[in-house]
């Protein structure tokens, strides 16, 4: 019996967001970036057009990140301590389609790196690699205003990734990225109301719906990935149903998330019943990944190049259009 | 929900004065004023006293949109003056209003479909008058609800007025518009929108904004989709936009009444 397939018609979709600006934009990227576009619900090719895929943004820290789980360093051993040579071996043998740059030296106590200093590192980021970047500052308001800030003007055009705006802070680094041409990241706390708050707050003092990405925030497997799920659904089917103060493209730190799990980490001499950590760790990224890619996330921020080749072939297979 | 803000009429007297001297200005304001403060759509009425009711809405409809692009619902019971309006509309424009009288429905609905407007379907007939009870006005509906399908309007495009009257007078009509409402969300997928003439419910009343902005939400709350208003009553404004969160029709934030009014609907 031949099967109806009910179809969806959404009134509106996501907003298309191009990050990165090439020599004749402005910048120095030898590749762009868009992403956003979707008319429909994650993957549903038969209820509308999804133009770009979700894209891969590999995390670089600009100190070596003791902390990291040992699997998550092996990868990289030989450039932990080289922000750019970490980032080229991301994009040469990884396939980073974004690097994620991390200025996390900038706290007083992990290094407190000078604006001048962070600077620096990010021009030898841009220089290393030709794909688009995103930098992110350290986590202290205070601190992140004069670091993201410098970086944007000296990197001006660039049309980088800055983050993070909050709803608390805000307005240094949205007036620094219309001033220099860059793209902001607005992050809220698992709260969709909080979510689109900011989005308004960002889009009255000028900047345009079309220069910001939401970070909702996530949680990892195991701690709290539904709630990012159902509010990245939420999200989604605001932005499909014309609510444009929800309808920019997403961006979740999946890779630190992820392995801040438990049971990413723990040997299987401490749980011989959970298996090989090595394995495990790597499975709970790409796990935490798949999961959101179904609410609609549309960049993903990673560490594990084993992690990121399991969720490209994801991404591949569901990015085929299917016969419906 | 979409509000029609439905101040310049020639019924009030600064516009009527407008209309006689050629004075833009008093309804540029309003237009203006309006739309800044959420009216989706500006209702554009000469009012019974015009000399010549062709001219003024001509002459209204181009002043207006000289000062703002928001698009008119061309208030008339002469058609030939409205199909001249529509010639004039920048934007698809809102017919108000067509009775449910097959001879109308003839004149109107064609128009409409070769001009891209959209229609205001009263629920009554010149036969039947305003029906008592909600079942003829539903009935009635229908007829509008069929005509679209026949003559090609898209369902979207109809805007069924379930009616309502003063409370002081027909105190018994507020409930059958209510039902009227509910009963012609159903009638078909996808359902015609909805509409009424708001401040019709408090005429001759005290307390007026207060009568008028419970009866929009009420409304609301039964499938009312808009609502020819005071786009300038703040209080009416926000309790629309409140009441569109509490019905879950978009995601809250703080900031969602002044979102109503630059979104407009």
């Amino acid at each position: 019996m031949p099967v109806q397939v009910l179809k969806d018609r959404n009134p509106s979709s996501v907003i298309t967001v191009t990050l990165g600006a090439s020599k004749e934009q402005g910048g120095t990227r030898t590749t762009t970036v868009k992403v956003g576009g979707a008319s429909s619900l994650p993957f549903l090719h038969f209820e509308g057009e999804a133009p770009n895929r979700p894209v891969i943004a590999m995390e670089v820290v600009d100190r070596n990140p003791a902390e990291w789980n040992e699997e998550v360093r092996k990868p990289f051993e030989g450039v932990l301590d080289d922000p750019a040579a970490w980032a080229k071996k991301c994009v040469d043998e990884c396939g980073a389609d974004m690097i994620f740059l991390r200025l996390q030296s900038a706290d007083p106590d992990l290094g407190n790196s000078s604006p001048e200093k962070c600077i620096a590192t990010v021009k030898s980021v841009l220089s290393a690699v030709g794909v688009p970047l995103a930098v992110v500052g350290c986590g202290i308001d205070e601190v992140d205003n004069a670091v993201i800030s410098a970086v944007a003007e000296a990197c001006a055009g660039e049309n980088l990734l800055l983050g993070f705006a909050t709803q608390n802070n805000y307005n240094t680094i949205v007036a620094a990225c219309m001033v220099h041409k860059h793209t902001v990241i607005a992050q809220s706390p698992l709260d969709i109301n909080i979510c689109k708050q900011l989005n308004i707050m960002i889009t009255e003092m000028g900047l345009p719906p079309e220069k910001i990405i939401i970070d909702p925030s996530i949680g990892g497997l195991g701690y709290g990935l539904e709630y990012s799920y159902s509010i990245g659904e939420r999200g989604r089917l605001g932005a499909l149903q014309g609510d444009k103060m929800l309808s920019m493209p997403t961006l979740g730190t999946i890779g630190m998330e992820a392995w801040k799990a438990k049971e990413a980490n723990v040997g299987a001499d401490e749980f011989p019943g959970w298996g090989d950590q090595a394995e495990r760790g790597i499975l709970w990224e790409a796990t935490t990944a798949a999961a959101l890619l179904q609410s609609g996330l549309d960049i993903l921020v990673m560490r594990h190049p084993e992690a990121i080749r399991i969720v490209k072939k994801n991404i591949n297979e569901l990015m085929t259009k299917n016969s419906l | 929900m979409e509000i029609i803000g439905e101040r310049i009429n020639g019924m009030f007297r600064d516009i009527r004065e407008a209309i006689q001297t050629k004075d833009k200005k008093p309804v540029q304001d309003w237009a203006v004023r309006q739309t800044d403060n959420g009216a989706a759509w500006l209702d554009i009425n000469t009012g019974a006293g015009a000399e010549d009711q062709m001219a003024a809405m001509k002459w209204l409809i181009n002043t207006v949109q000289e000062a703002v692009d928001t698009p008119l619902s061309l208030d008339s019971t002469n058609y030939d003056i409205i199909e001249e309006g529509l010639k004039l509309c920048k934007r698809p424009a809102l017919i108000n209003s067509c009775h449910a009288d097959r001879y109308k429905i003839e004149r109107v609905f064609p128009m409409a479909v070769k001009y891209n407007a959209k229609v205001i379907g009263l629920a009554m007939s010149e036969e039947s008058g305003i029906p008592k009870n909600a079942e003829n006005r539903v009935a009635l509906a229908m007829e509008l609800v069929a005509a679209a399908d026949e003559f090609g309007l898209p369902l979207e495009d109809l805007y069924i007025d379930p009616l309502i009257l003063p409370v002081n007078v027909a105190q018994d009509h507020a409930v059958e518009a209510m039902e009227t409402l509910r009963q012609v969300k159903l009638l078909s997928d996808p359902a015609p929108k909805t509409v009424v003439g708001l401040s019709n419910v408090s005429q001759r009343c005290q307390n007026r904004k207060i009568i008028n902005r419970t009866m929009l939400v009420m409304l609301m709350a039964c499938g009312l989709d808009s609502a020819i208003a005071d786009a300038c009553d703040d209080d009416l404004m926000e309790a629309a936009a409140t009441a569109r969160i509490l019905m879950n029709r978009e995601i809250y934030c703080d900031s969602y009444i002044s979102l109503f009014k630059t979104r407009k609907y």
